[in-house]
């Protein structure tokens, strides 16, 4: 494993990887087939590489120290995966399971067509947040883009900040937890009120982000709106004078 | 299918580190454009009544016979298959001649400002070659191809230009270039290729002949302009960039007190120094960011 | 009194019956199946077989190879095919999953591959079939890393010639609960896809996005980029550029499950004017033979399969000649057969039941209903039943082994001992057309038109 420098600790193992030295595929196939017994990888330099700790399929934690390219940490299972940074675009796309946090901000398609696990991005998210989403959950602590959770079929959106145009377009069952402003809602998106069910599900969601309001308090569930889908775009219907 | 690049710098005295800086910058867009490349960079104004006009000729011309039959040349500077002119002479008169007399030379920009040079190659290849690396000046704007037309040509790369010191790269796919071509010929506008980006700089610089400011123009393009886009634009004092609605290709903001940088990708911005306590942000959709530079 | 019959040719039975229908509705008209319109075709080409200038060789004893590799350029592990027929994309929601197993056995049997298609991957094909390419489409229905492991190709779809431009289709009456929870769509909504990817827009994204599955496959996994015939010259090369490994090229002929009419008899190219323009494109950069194109969209006989290999294709795809293989617009489907060897059992008529869905045999292309009479496009558990895997691979695989066959014959008597030697100077064309789109001059003459 040329390249790589090791630094193993007695709970059996930190692995450091310099992005600036070590070419990405091999930083890749280890993450793949070279884990063992370890449980900590640091990606140092990434600056912008893309596909850092794609496909990963272990319950490893993995911290990418700065900024990561298009698709970092996509198709992700049981991994841990923090990105000390900012994300390019698609991250964590197509996660099934495990976690991914941004520090900073995460560029366009965030989380899109997510099966599960849960992606927080601390800062904003851009356009298109949770497209396609498929049933994990994402917690911004910032603002989302236009169009985000375009045509999402199941999961959660909570969103700390305001939201951008056409929010919730062709929603299917994924429901959106907006505090702040939302600029518009999308075909077939309306507001909802909350219930207790909601309640509970965003306390909890807020916590497994950990993330406060610039008080360093911890946000108030009953602060947020619902968006949900007015189902009416389910079935071709003449009558009710669908546009498309 | 393109990779775009633009810096600006703030302080005078950090003029000198303007090719320096993008270079790595224009190389590190290869893979979204490895075919061909074009560098716009913004320096020394020269004085008044004079212009400086940018030629490109295919290998092998002759531009030392070029130089003797012009007349009112300040300066003739070739570089591979590049030169500067300095004239005092009417550009508009000068393009008439060059296309009626030499044919195969490009007339690639006009200004006080602006040099411009696009050719077929690798963006390294191309850096090298037009010594990038040594460039001075305020602002640069520069572009990576990926071609899908057989002959991959000088002409069809970016920038494209239109008026003075007035340039346009662009990442993305416009679906109404020919309707736009159609309506902008019998005004008088002139296309020198069939590139998608060339309809959306004619449109501009019609609006801008007609009197629209930039930001004027870019807002009319909002409606007129059919497709998707991120457009970097460079005037003699200045840096713009603009997305369409749906903002599906990239583009990156990095802005220190030293320089304001943009990219497609961070990749092209991580070697810039003092990027890690830069401000980093995307653009927004339908907005217009522009930068002025100190002269 | 002698009744007058002057037919219209342009308000004819077809657009009387579209008029009314449209009047009768206010809703566009969704069916199954590919164009239907007459267009210039395969049939217009013919072979310049062996004479006193080229020598054929023996039918029956000299041998002519057909196998067949696809994605040399950078998997380690390309896919390596017996015959150059091997099956199209088409959805478990679309299909019934019999159907599916039935494909993956007659695939296995022969020596191809099977596709996935807007549903995702089942585990009936992924056990039957050897070798199975897995789509990764705009809706991203069903897509995980696990299966994109398994896979043995992955399939990036731009668009199919059925409707390019346009995402998938499926009624709500077809969205069972198996459907449901494999799309992650409540049970009974009509779908409607996407029409572009959640997760990148243009060929330069694209290039990242393949870069990220060969990363996630460790760079073993052909990426195949599949294209609905429209700007065929541009497209070819933009996938070539964004790193295809093998560039599948969909001509207006081909299926569909369910979308507009509209669509399919009006957006996207004749495959024949396709392959051409996607040979010359891989010419163009110097990529032929090092970036494969399948070709699809009406490939139906083995004369077929050899005029595509001529003009340049490495493979073909099919889809619609191999659901009529299975019994699509047949009328009647087997009951009792050998459940091994598929043999055997009785025919029962289906005839009542296509009409009931306004149709007979021959005319039908409701697979949109999911109340396919022979079990072929539906989901309803009591119709599936009527085509049993066993019967249904015996039958794909006896069509993919005359195809094989036909290929062959053909290619020795034009002297070629390997299919893939087989030339676009091996052809001429019938009509004017065909020698324009197909770039191959008008039989007896030396005229392209065109050129």
């Amino acid at each position: 494993m040329s390249g790589a420098a090791m630094v193993t600790s007695a709970a059996g193992g930190l692995v450091s990887f310099d992005l600036a030295t070590t070419p990405l595929r091999e930083v890749n196939q280890f993450l793949h087939t070279g884990l063992g017994q370890t449980t900590r990888v640091r990606i140092d330099n990434p600056d912008g590489a893309h596909s850092i700790a794609v496909g990963m399929d272990a319950p490893v934690q993995i911290d990418i120290a700065g900024n990561a390219g298009y698709y970092a940490a996509g198709m992700n299972k049981h991994a841990s995966v923090t990105v000390h940074g900012n994300a390019g675009p698609s991250v964590a796309e197509n996660m099934m399971s495990g976690t991914v946090r941004v520090k900073g901000f995460a560029s366009v398609a965030a989380a899109a067509s997510a099966h599960g696990g849960l992606l927080v991005v601390e800062g904003d998210a851009g356009l298109r947040c949770g497209i396609s989403l498929k049933g994990a959950d994402i917690v911004v602590g910032g603002s989302v883009g236009s169009f985000s959770m375009f045509m999402a079929q199941a999961g959660r959106l909570v969103v700390c900040g305001d939201a951008g145009d056409a929010l919730g377009d062709s929603l299917y069952e994924a429901v959106i937890y907006v505090r702040g402003e939302v600029k518009s809602l999308g075909a077939d998106a309306r507001f909802e009120p909350l219930t207790e069910a909601d309640i509970v599900a965003l306390a909890a969601l807020l916590e497994q982000a950990g993330l406060h309001d610039k008080d360093g308090k911890p946000y108030e569930p009953r602060s947020f709106k619902r968006i949900a889908s007015a189902r009416e775009l389910y079935h071709w219907n003449v009558d009710a004078n669908q546009s498309y | 299918m393109c990779g775009i690049v633009g810096l600006l710098i703030k302080k005078p005295e950090l003029q000198d580190r303007l090719g320096e800086w993008a270079t790595p910058m224009l190389i590190g867009m290869t893979e979204r454009g490895p075919d061909s490349a074009g560098i716009a960079v913004y320096g020394e104004p020269v004085a008044d009544g004079l212009r400086k006009i940018s030629l490109h000729a295919p290998a092998g011309f002759d531009w030392q016979g070029l130089q003797r039959q012009l007349a009112d040349v300040a300066g003739f500077e070739v570089r591979a298959n590049h030169a500067v002119l300095t004239t005092s002479a009417d550009p508009v008169a000068l393009r008439a001649w060059f296309k009626l007399t030499h044919p195969m030379v490009h007339v690639l920009s006009v200004g006080r400002t602006i040099d411009l040079y696009k050719d077929v190659g690798t963006p390294a290849q191309i850096a090298d070659r037009y010594g990038m690396a040594g460039f001075r000046g305020t602002h640069l704007v520069a572009h990576t191809r990926m071609a899908t037309e057989s002959a991959v040509t000088p002409e069809n790369a970016h920038p494209y230009t239109a008026g003075e010191d007035w340039c346009l790269v662009h990442n993305g796919s416009l679906s109404n270039p020919n309707s736009l071509r159609r309506q902008l010929e019998p005004l008088g506008i002139s296309f020198d290729g069939d590139c998608d980006t060339e309809a959306a700089c004619r449109y501009f610089e019609w609006r801008m002949r007609e009197g629209d400011s930039l930001e004027q123009a870019l807002n009319k393009g909002f409606d007129e302009l059919d497709g998707f886009y991120t457009f970097l634009m460079g005037t003699s004092d200045a840096l713009a960039i603009v997305r369409d609605g749906f903002a599906c290709k990239p583009a990156l903001v990095a802005e220190t007190d030293d320089w304001v940088a943009i990219a497609s990708e961070y990749r092209s911005l991580a070697h810039l120094p003092g990027v890690k306590g830069a401000t980093l942000f995307e653009p927004q959709p339908e907005r217009i960011y522009a930068w002025r530079a100190q002269q | 009194m002698k009744i007058q019959r002057e037919e219209s040719w342009g308000y004819d039975r077809r657009i009387l019956d579209y008029i009314q229908n449209a009047s009768a509705t206010g809703l566009y008209e969704i069916r199954g199946l590919g164009a239907k319109r007459q267009l210039p075709h395969f049939d217009d080409l013919i072979f310049l077989a062996g004479s006193l200038s080229r020598y054929p060789l023996e039918g029956y004893r000299e041998r002519c190879l057909t196998s067949t590799v696809l994605g040399t350029r950078f998997a380690s592990k390309p896919v390596e095919l017996a015959i150059p027929i091997t099956i199209a994309g088409m959805s478990f929601g679309s299909l019934s999953a019999n159907v599916k197993q039935a494909l993956g056995r007659a695939a296995s049997e022969v020596g191809t591959s099977t596709t996935t298609g807007d549903g995702g991957m089942t585990e009936e094909e992924r056990r039957a079939s050897k070798t199975l390419v897995y789509q990764c489409l705009p809706s991203r229905y069903g897509f995980n890393p696990d299966d994109v492991r398994r896979a043995d190709a992955i399939e990036v779809v731009i668009g199919q010639g059925a409707k390019p431009g346009g995402g998938g289709m499926l009624l709500g009456q077809k969205v069972n609960p198996r459907v449901a929870a494999m799309r992650t769509l409540p049970e009974g909504v009509d779908q409607r896809s996407a029409c572009r990817h959640p997760d990148w827009t243009g060929p330069d994204d694209l290039a990242i996005k393949i870069r990220e599955l060969r990363e996630i496959t460790d760079w073993k996994t052909p990426i195949y980029v599949k294209v609905g015939a429209t700007r065929v010259f541009n497209d070819v090369k933009l996938a070539v550029h964004a790193g295809a490994d093998v560039v599948v090229v969909d001509g207006m002929q081909g299926g569909t499950a369910a979308t507009q009419t509209v669509f399919i008899e009006n957006v996207g190219i004749p495959t024949l004017a396709a392959v051409r323009q996607a040979v010359e494109a891989l010419e163009d950069m110097n990529m032929k033979g090092k970036v494969q194109l399948i070709v699809s969209g009406g490939i139906r006989t083995g004369a077929d399969v050899a005029k595509a290999l001529a003009m340049g294709a490495d493979a073909v795809s099919i889809g619609q000649g191999v659901l009529m293989s299975l019994g699509c617009n047949s009328d009647s489907w087997v009951k009792g057969a050998d459940p091994v060897t598929g043999k055997g059992g009785e025919h029962v008529s289906a005839i009542d039941d296509y009409a009931a869905l306004g149709t007979a045999p021959g005319f039908c292309h409701h697979c949109h209903t999911g109340r396919c009479p022979v079990g072929v496009t539906t989901q309803d558990t009591v119709l599936e039943q009527r085509l049993q895997p066993p019967v249904g691979a015996s039958r794909v695989r006896n069509y993919l082994n005359t195809m094989a066959m036909e290929l062959s014959t053909i290619a020795r008597a034009c002297g070629k001992q390997n299919v893939h030697h087989l030339e676009r100077e091996d052809l001429v064309a019938l009509t004017i057309e065909a020698a324009a789109m197909a770039g191959v001059p008008l039989a007896g003459t030396s005229w392209i038109p065109g050129r």
